[in-house]
């Protein structure tokens, strides 16, 4: 069970030394097991929540608890940043077997990196593969331990369709396997809802929570089936002011 | 990659040069005085002559000694401070100004400062030389702490590494590269010094007997020896640190 209660988190300006307020007032709780996704525009603080949750940042208002306890208490989460963050000295197997906690993911390196179709680059150093290959090591390392919380910061972007379709599918595989809580964080509304159980939309900056939407299609489900259009649909008919300022499907407007 | 380049061309030119700089030397040496400027055919001859009885190895030696026990000591203390200061804005504040100071410090000052205070003994040398070297590496290697990619610092974090996978997989291979920097100026660096500490102080190594025949104006045998030496440090570079190069930094595409 994950508790956010966050009143209010600044980071302070180096030019002028005023304060950029970035979110404030978000609460929300997510339940064990649950697939939620955060969709909002670039710039309304998602990254800055996962910060939060994952216990790297504790510079804010407000409190985060996991299972009632702080995060960096609780068992490490998988997290896989909005780039890859690599270790460029380290091969890709040795990049995902750097954070394995016990024997069994140890013995499971190999077969994931296969299951994400870079069999034929264990060997290869991150500097020696495209952006595209270095997010699916990324998004190795960031499950290899199956995690009870995983942390991903828009993990497919700029991959091309199939292989993020497959990558969506390996994610909801994994996550059922261990009923892993996920926060995936991303602008594209479709691809949010192909994935979670439940939406939580942001403003733009500063970041509130605008709706907090239960997705009800029955899995499995489609990517970019009639069902899941019809309810984005049905959402921004709803609500226009919705996705104001977020940028559909065009992936090169991204800035992190 | 550049095969073509890589795999032969380079080698060449490496060889070419040497070859030129030893051709230049011989045109040299035919048109002034032996006495002034001996020829390379004759230092070489030197060389051997020096090793034959036995005083060029013995000596050799002796200086070996000296740079590589000041260049341990001066790198790790180096390094270790330079980390912590480039790590930590309060110890580089404080301990900035010692710094300058010392990086403009003479070698001449703290070699004979070293010889009043401690004595002329083999204690006094060593400090000498390590002083001078070690300011060069606390700069380099704080240079390098504060480059170091907070981003990936993050991700040990977020993964709760363990301090031996935080230091030797995350941490440590980011300052490799000024590591690698320091140890080979480092090692020019404190050979040059050891010589100096040696003509003013000890009574064996290099440096001593540069100074004797210095007095005996035997300009061969001064050659014979720098070039030893030169070939000793070379020695060090192609077989100690040119592959912990190519072990460390194998991942550079």
């Amino acid at each position: 069970m994950i508790e956010v209660d966050v009143s209010r988190k600044a980071y302070r300006q180096d030019h002028d030394l005023s304060e950029l307020v970035v979110l404030r007032d978000i609460r929300f709780s997510v339940e064990p097991g649950q697939f939620c996704c955060i969709v909002g525009p670039s710039g309304c603080g998602k990254t800055s929540l996962l910060n939060m949750i994952s216990g790297l940042d504790e510079d804010f208002s407000g409190s985060v608890r996991i299972d009632g306890g702080a995060p960096s208490a609780g068992p490490p989460p998988g997290y896989m940043f909005q780039s890859s963050r690599l270790m460029p000295w380290l091969r890709v197997r040795e990049n995902v077997d750097l954070v394995t906690n016990d024997s069994a993911a140890r013995e499971n390196v190999d077969e994931l990196l296969r299951e994400i179709g870079l069999e034929d680059f264990v060997d290869a150093y991150p500097g020696q593969l495209s952006g595209g290959m270095r997010r699916r090591v990324a998004l190795a390392r960031a499950i290899i331990n199956e995690p009870s919380l995983l942390l991903l910061d828009e993990p497919f972007l700029s991959l091309d369709t199939p292989v993020a379709n497959r990558l969506r599918r390996l994610l909801i595989d994994v996550c059922g396997r261990r009923s892993s809580t996920v926060l995936f964080v991303t602008h594209d509304l479709r691809e949010a809802l192909y994935l979670a159980d439940r939406v939580l939309f942001i403003s733009s900056r500063p970041g509130e929570i605008v709706l907090d939407h239960l997705v009800d299609i029955p899995r499995p489900r489609v990517p970019e089936g009639e069902d899941i259009e019809l309810l984005r649909l049905e959402l921004l008919k709803k609500d226009p002011q919705l996705l104001s300022g977020l940028v559909e499907n065009d992936e090169n407007s991204h800035q992190g | 990659m550049k095969p073509s380049i890589r795999n032969w061309s380079i080698p060449w030119l490496r060889v070419g040069s040497l070859i030129l700089f030893i051709a230049i030397w011989q045109l040299a040496a035919e048109f002034v005085d032996r006495q002034i400027l001996p020829g390379p055919y004759q230092v070489l001859l030197s060389v051997i002559d020096h090793i034959d009885r036995g005083e060029l190895v013995f000596h050799l030696l002796a200086t070996l000694a000296r740079v590589l026990i000041s260049f341990v000591f001066a790198m790790a203390l180096g390094v270790a401070l330079g980390i912590v200061m480039g790590r930590n804005r309060n110890w580089d504040a404080a301990l900035d100004g010692v710094l300058i100071l010392a990086l403009n410090l003479p070698a001449l000052v703290t070699i004979i400062l070293c010889y009043l205070w401690f004595g002329l003994g083999e204690f006094a040398a060593i400090l000498a030389v390590a002083i001078n070297k070690f300011p060069v590496v606390v700069v380099n290697m704080r240079e390098g702490a504060r480059a170091v990619d907070q981003d990936l610092l993050q991700v040990a974090k977020v993964f709760r590494l363990e301090w031996r996978k935080r230091w030797f997989q995350v941490y440590l291979p980011q300052l490799y590269p000024y590591l690698l920097a320091s140890a080979r100026s480092g090692l020019a660096l404190v050979w040059k010094i050891v010589l100096v500490v040696e003509l003013l102080g000890r009574s064996n190594g290099v440096g001593f007997q540069l100074g004797i025949y210095f007095q005996f104006f035997d300009i061969t045998s001064i050659l014979a020896y720098s070039f030893a030496f030169i070939a000793v440090v070379m020695a060090i570079e192609y077989l100690l640190i040119t592959p912990l190069d190519r072990r460390l930094m194998g991942w550079r595409p």
